[in-house]
């Protein structure tokens, strides 16, 4: 049945890119405590690691580029408005957070994973917001 | 945008699951369609046009236009 066929192959796209995304995050955990923990500095491991960790991000977003245009014309919309959303917000909210670094406003310097976790959840409120609007 | 999606769904005795089945997308879409908060792209409309055997214009209709 046709229906079968297509979201088969979304549900199979969408597991996919799960793995291509487990993959990535483990291959930067390994890059990051890799050289303290595990092979005490080494650095042809750790020129290693974050070039395993590159690749295993290139084959992640080519993986969400072939999810998205698995999906129907209404859900690459909700797709393309939370992306939107957290593209604006990542820049604006990033370069605020970058200003209260560089004035001193803040104690602590700025941290890229709060920039990183800032525009995730944004993306995730704005699908979100996007299943509920077209629901 | 205007749609007659549901009442020539209908009339062909389809559901929503059954539509989105035929033309290869969620029942979420179809339902958005049909209350017109979303407006499907031109191959999708295509393809509901050859789905119904009824052109493009029969069954949308674009309130600019009037």
């Amino acid at each position: 049945m046709k229906e079968v066929t297509w979201n088969t192959q979304i549900k199979k796209n969408t597991k996919k890119l799960a793995i291509w995304t487990m993959l990535w995050t483990s291959s930067m955990a390994l890059a990051t405590f890799g050289p303290k923990f595990i092979w005490d500095e080494n650095v042809m491991l750790s020129v290693l690691a974050v070039i395993i960790n590159a690749v295993m991000g290139v084959g992640m977003i080519l993986m969400n580029i072939k999810h998205i245009n698995s999906l129907d014309d209404l859900q690459k919309k909700i797709q393309l408005d939370a992306m939107g959303i957290a593209l604006g917000v990542g820049v604006v909210g990033g370069l605020s957070y970058t200003i209260l670094d560089t004035t001193n406003l803040i104690t602590q310097d700025a941290e890229i994973s709060f920039l990183v976790i800032f525009i995730s959840v944004t993306y995730l409120i704005g699908l979100l917001i996007g299943q509920k609007r077209y629901k | 945008m205007k749609n007659r999606l549901k009442v020539l769904r209908a009339e062909r005795d389809l559901t929503q699951a059954n539509l989105a089945n035929e033309l290869n997308v969620s029942r979420q879409t179809i339902n958005a369609i049909e209350k017109g908060k979303f407006d499907p792209s031109l191959p999708l409309a295509f393809k509901m046009s050859k789905l119904f055997q009824l052109p493009i214009e029969k069954i949308f209709e674009n309130d600019e236009m009037k």
